[in-house]
């Protein structure tokens, strides 16, 4: 799957889509990949605060939980709320339907500093390449 | 696909249903003795809003459909009394069945806890005699027997570090657990109010020295140590590791499951362990029944005696033992009463079975695992070196390049009459199989074992394909775990009910 | 040794195929000074009929041939010689916890069955597949209120048994909760008022028993809504699992936690016993212990599998909802088959039998001068009366009658001296029940 290149990449594995002071956030393929089938994910309510680098949630699948650090700081407008009952769009489509919160961010500034595509696509490929040396 | 298969094979078994599919009014399986009071009008004697017109939805069959039922739902396990059971770290030995009878003595199993303690004599002097047992295998000065089970063990363990710290004016706030720990280690820790920093093991499974002089400050409470560890290999510098820690006013803490490597050999007192607990239900034989009961009880240096919780059996004069609830600096109780005494009678039966004896045992342990561990190497990738004592861990490493997995290779060690063994456990190694035979097993089952796993290693390179849709054999092929998951259906309802609510 | 399968020749066989000299060659990873050089001081060995002997002795030094009035967490009640049959089953004595569910179906079935029992029970949605005993059950039903409500101060009624209360005072110490204890009134339940003072928005749970430590059945309606109108939730402990026969279930309750002793396990001396924890769908993720999910496999045959286990320490180790990891599996199923045993009429029979004994022993108790009832609210099959003397000295005659009796309240309740807690089940018969209230006239009338 493709990295969309107007998103930001954590090396976490969270994707972040920010136009001016919003965005969405969701985790990557590759994330969704080393999971397995999700089964539930545990996102917070709308007016939560997100501070850039804590947890905010998790996604768990039969075998593993996954915490989800916040890329940035910020407050939840939305969580996802077809997650409730198929939390499998993480599994089908982790980029798009499978976003997890949209939120308004408190700096903005701060996504410039992720890693963009092509970085966070070379940055995944050294890590398979560690697993399986 | 089965005619290579030496040690199982296809047999005819019965489908069951659930006990309340089977339900109809009217029917029973227990008659009770006639009343021989005056019956008592709940109606009146409890009121309206406080009495029950019986368990809706409860079963109602006969004896024989109970009987039946239970009887074909035990033929659908595999269990010890059957085969091989290799699975790391739980020390699937035999449960033996004198033990069995022992414990379902009248004067045994009808004891009350809260009884005269002039009238419990014989349950107190088993319980000092497996003290005293115990206090021999592990070289330690005191033990409590109450904890239920390994893991309520481990946080007895830690309260009495806690309260030790505490004592001495701080309590302290991290224990080190390795990467390589069982998981109730971390949990356990979190409970008794402590952080937890993991410590890296070396690139030979051993605690890294280097590394513990850095972590052990005086924020330390403890280090909580498996050995031998989960990768079956003695932690060789055990007295400097809690020279490290004393140094700093730490503790050492030996998480007990794998005694099974070390009774009769070692003692972890001797080693420099302060405190530890045993899983009775692994070293000592108490059946594991599907997942418990276990015992833990956790034996410990005099330095952490005042702390022992509540109650300690002691001797007062003339012989006669009692319950003391009179403890100043204790932990309190972690449990009512005094502990699964059920479980502390199979232990001690065990014992006194082996006497001096256990050591052979031990011995028998650690032939099997090495002897598997001989035959499989170079079939399977063997990650750490070390010798092993009485489990051994490869990795998938070799099959993974078919994409076989140690699970898949687990399920179809079943279709081969075995259980699989623990996989993708310890952590620290990737796809682990972590292999523990214990001393139950024969020459012959060893071998059996031996030729399963080198056949699906052949397998896995030559038709993959039957090894990752493992196993064929068994009642119900791999479950949809996704699906409980994500709906779960946690108990039976009635279908009237349900397509109401629909 | 009769348990080890290896003759002196196979081990030789197999220390050469190693490539070993000895067997000692391959302990060489213990370092030489802490080998042990004799052989450890154990008592034994013992042949079969030996272990047996020592225990019968052991045996012939308690309480046999006495008739007891004791109950207090511990119930002495009738078991089907069938439960103990389904137990020695080797396929269920011997089994391991069911992680590999295609070989397990035994196991996982009959636990998703307990655990609908449980809930058919206790009116509650959901059952976890057991805690350690009731005791513990209790405490981690505290720790999940806490978790759900993020709150940490606990309302616990001074009436939940002594031990109970001790156990969640040892765990709560180190986990930042705050134990306050409630009392009771007059008529032997919560005091309501008491706890409307104490209630303010920081509290996480309130913790009552029903039927209560001194026998008193608590009506719960008033305290689940005064706990929920504070934000908190309601811990209903039930020590005595054979009053739900007769006595409404507490579906009041968001949390129940239950000692299933009753039902089929032999009081052995304090343990193995089976803890339960009940509660609502909606708070499912945050109980602790294994849960048995139904499901079907590829070719959609219904079975059975451990689920929720991101829940469990084995995967969330540090963040996990508890530390269990062995429950009390053969125990629950002990449970189990006795209570299919029973079924619906057998258990509200024992329930009702129960009750009769009770009420029965009360009454003629009470035709002693001296003897009164202490507290005024329904029971179940223990009270609560007053003696006029202590009831140490009334016990210490009594056991020379071959009479366990009743629990010394005073012991635990500073407040209650002469109050003892009388315990009758469907195992004592009328004739019993008669001596000992005739021992326990004579016991008041002993010179002091």
């Amino acid at each position: 799957m493709a990295y969309p290149t107007q998103y930001r990449y954590t090396k976490e594995h969270e994707w972040i889509d920010a136009k001016n002071d919003s965005a969405t956030i969701g985790i990557t393929d590759y994330a969704q990949h080393e999971l397995g089938d999700v089964v539930f994910v545990e996102v917070p309510a709308a007016g939560s605060k997100l501070t850039a680098g804590k947890t905010f949630g998790s996604v768990e699948s039969v075998k593993a939980v996954s915490d989800i650090y916040a890329p940035v700081s910020g407050e939840v407008t939305e969580p996802n709320p077809a997650l409730t009952n198929t939390p499998d769009l993480i599994n089908t489509d982790p980029h798009g339907a499978g976003w997890l919160i949209k939120i308004k961010l408190s700096s903005p500034a701060e996504v410039n500093s992720l890693m963009d595509a092509a970085a966070y696509e070379a940055y995944i490929e050294a890590k398979q390449k560690e697993a399986s040396a | 696909m089965n005619e290579h298969i030496k040690k199982a094979t296809r047999h005819t078994n019965q489908n069951e249903g659930l006990i309340f599919e089977k339900s109809s009014p009217g029917k029973r399986a227990f008659d009770l003795p006639p009343l021989d009071v005056p019956s008592t009008d709940p109606e009146k004697s409890l009121g309206t809003h406080h009495r029950r017109e019986g368990v809706e939805g409860f079963p109602e069959v006969s004896e024989i459909e109970v009987l039946r039922h239970f009887t074909r739902l035990s033929t659908w396990n595999f269990a010890i009394d059957l085969g091989m059971y290799p699975l790391g770290s739980c020390t699937m030995k035999y449960n033996p069945r004198v033990n069995e009878y022992v414990a379902r003595l009248a004067g045994i199993a009808t004891e009350h806890p809260l009884q005269p303690q002039e009238l419990s004599q014989g349950c107190l002097k088993i319980m000092r005699l497996l003290e005293k047992c115990i206090l021999e295998i592990t070289g330690m000065d005191v033990v409590t027997l109450q904890p239920a089970a390994g893991a309520q063990g481990e946080l007895t363990g830690l309260l009495l570090i806690r309260a030790h710290h505490e004592k001495h004016g701080n309590p302290r706030k991290k224990v080190l657990i390795p990467d390589s720990a069982h998981g109730t280690n971390p949990a356990t820790a979190v409970i008794a109010g402590y952080d937890v920093e993991n410590i890296k093991s070396n690139a030979e499974g051993q605690v890294d020295l280097a590394k513990l002089r850095e972590q052990v400050t005086e924020d330390v409470a403890a280090l909580m140590l498996t050995n031998p560890s989960t990768l079956g290999i003695f932690e060789q510098q055990i007295p400097e590791i809690a020279e490290i820690l004393h140094a700093k006013g730490a503790l050492l803490y030996m998480d007990g499951a794998n005694m099974n490597a070390l009774t009769g050999i070692t003692r972890p007192g001797d080693l420099g362990v302060d405190v530890m607990h045993l899983n009775l239900h692994k070293t000592f034989s108490t059946p594991h029944g599907g997942g418990g009961p276990g015992a833990g009880p956790v034996a410990m240096k005099k330095i952490l005696e005042p702390y022992l919780p509540t109650p300690v059996l002691v001797e007062r004069e003339g012989g006669r033992l009692a319950l003391d609830f009179q403890r100043k600096e204790s932990i309190g109780r972690v449990k009512a009463f005094s502990g699964n005494f059920g479980v502390l009678v199979r232990a001690l039966a065990y014992i006194l079975a082996y006497g001096p004896g256990v050591r052979q045992a031990t011995e028998d342990a650690v032939l099997n695992a090495n002897y598997i561990r001989k035959n499989l190497e170079g079939v399977y990738d063997l990650p750490y070196t070390r010798p092993s004592m009485h489990e051994v861990v490869f990795s998938d490493a070799a099959q993974k390049r078919h994409g076989v997995s140690t699970m898949d290779i687990a399920k179809r060690l079943i279709d081969y009459g075995f259980h699989p063994y623990t996989t993708a456990f310890p952590l620290i190694v990737p796809g682990a199989l972590m292999i523990e035979p214990t001393e139950s097993e024969s020459k012959e089952e060893c071998d059996l074992f031996i030729d399963a796993m080198k056949s699906i290693a052949r397998e896995a390179q030559t038709t993959p394909d039957v090894v990752k849709t493992a196993p064929h054999t068994t009642r119900v092929r791999r479950l949809d775990e996704v699906g409980a998951a994500r709906k779960p259906i946690l108990r039976w309802k009635p279908a009237k009910r349900s397509e109401a609510a629909d | 040794m009769r348990y080890l399968p290896k003759s002196p020749a196979e081990r030789e066989e197999m220390i050469a195929a190693i490539g070993a000299k000895s067997i000692d060659d391959l302990f060489s990873s213990i370092p030489e000074t802490y080998r042990l050089k004799k052989p450890l001081n154990l008592p034994g060995p013992l042949s079969e009929t030996e272990v047996i002997q020592y225990f019968q002795e052991r045996a012939a030094e308690n309480s046999t041939g006495y008739t007891s009035f004791l109950g207090a967490g511990v119930y002495n009640h009738l078991r089907s010689v069938v439960t103990d049959v389904v137990l020695q089953r080797g396929e269920f004595l011997t089994s391991y916890t069911p992680y590999q569910a295609e070989i397990s179906q035994g196991t996982l079935q009959a636990i998703f069955e307990f655990q609908t029992l449980m809930c058919q029970l206790t009116g509650q949605e959901v059952a976890n597949a057991s805690m350690w005993d009731g005791s513990t059950a209790t405490t981690e039903a505290v720790l999940m209120a806490e978790r759900l409500t993020g709150k940490g101060r606990v309302l616990v009624a001074r009436s939940v048994h002594p031990e109970y209360r001790e156990v969640l005072r040892t765990y709560a110490k180190n986990s930042g909760l705050h134990i306050e204890e409630i009392g009771f009134t007059p008529d032997g339940t919560l005091d309501t008022r008491a706890l409307q003072n104490a209630l303010k928005q920081d509290v996480c749970a309130v913790v009552v028993q029903s039927p209560n430590f001194f026998g008193a059945i608590e009506t719960l309606a008033p305290l689940a809504d005064a706990a929920h109108a504070s934000g908190a939730l309601l811990v209903v402990a039930i020590t005595e699992a054979v009053s739900l026969g007769v006595v409404s279930p507490p579906v009041e309750a968001d949390i129940v936690a239950m000692e299933a002793q009753s039902f089929g396990l032999a009081p052995s001396y304090g343990g193995p016993y089976a803890g339960v924890i009940a509660s609502r769908e909606k708070f499912v993720r945050q109980m602790p212990g294994r849960l048995t999910g139904q499901t079907t496999d590829s070719a959609g045959h219904r079975g059975f599998v451990l689920t929720l286990a991101t829940r469990e320490q084995h995967i969330r180790r540090e963040k996990a909802t508890s530390n269990i990891c062995t429950n009390q599996a053969l125990c629950a199923l002990a449970a189990t088959v006795h209570l299919t045993l029973l079924g619906k009429e057998g258990l509200r029979e024992m329930a009702q039998h129960n009750l009769s004994k009770a009420h029965y022993t009360l009454a003629e108790l009470e035709k002693i001068p001296g003897v009164k009832r202490t507290f005024k609210a329904p029971f179940f099959n223990e009270f609560t009366v007053e003696f006029p003397r202590s009831v140490k000295i009334v016990n210490a005659y009594l056991l020379k009658e071959k009479f366990v009796g009743p629990f010394v309240l005073g012991s635990a309740y500073p407040d209650l001296t002469k109050h003892a807690l009388v315990c009758v089940t469907e195992t004592t018969s009328r004739a019993e029940i008669d001596r000992f209230v005739a021992a326990v006239k004579r016991a008041l009338e002993q010179p002091l």
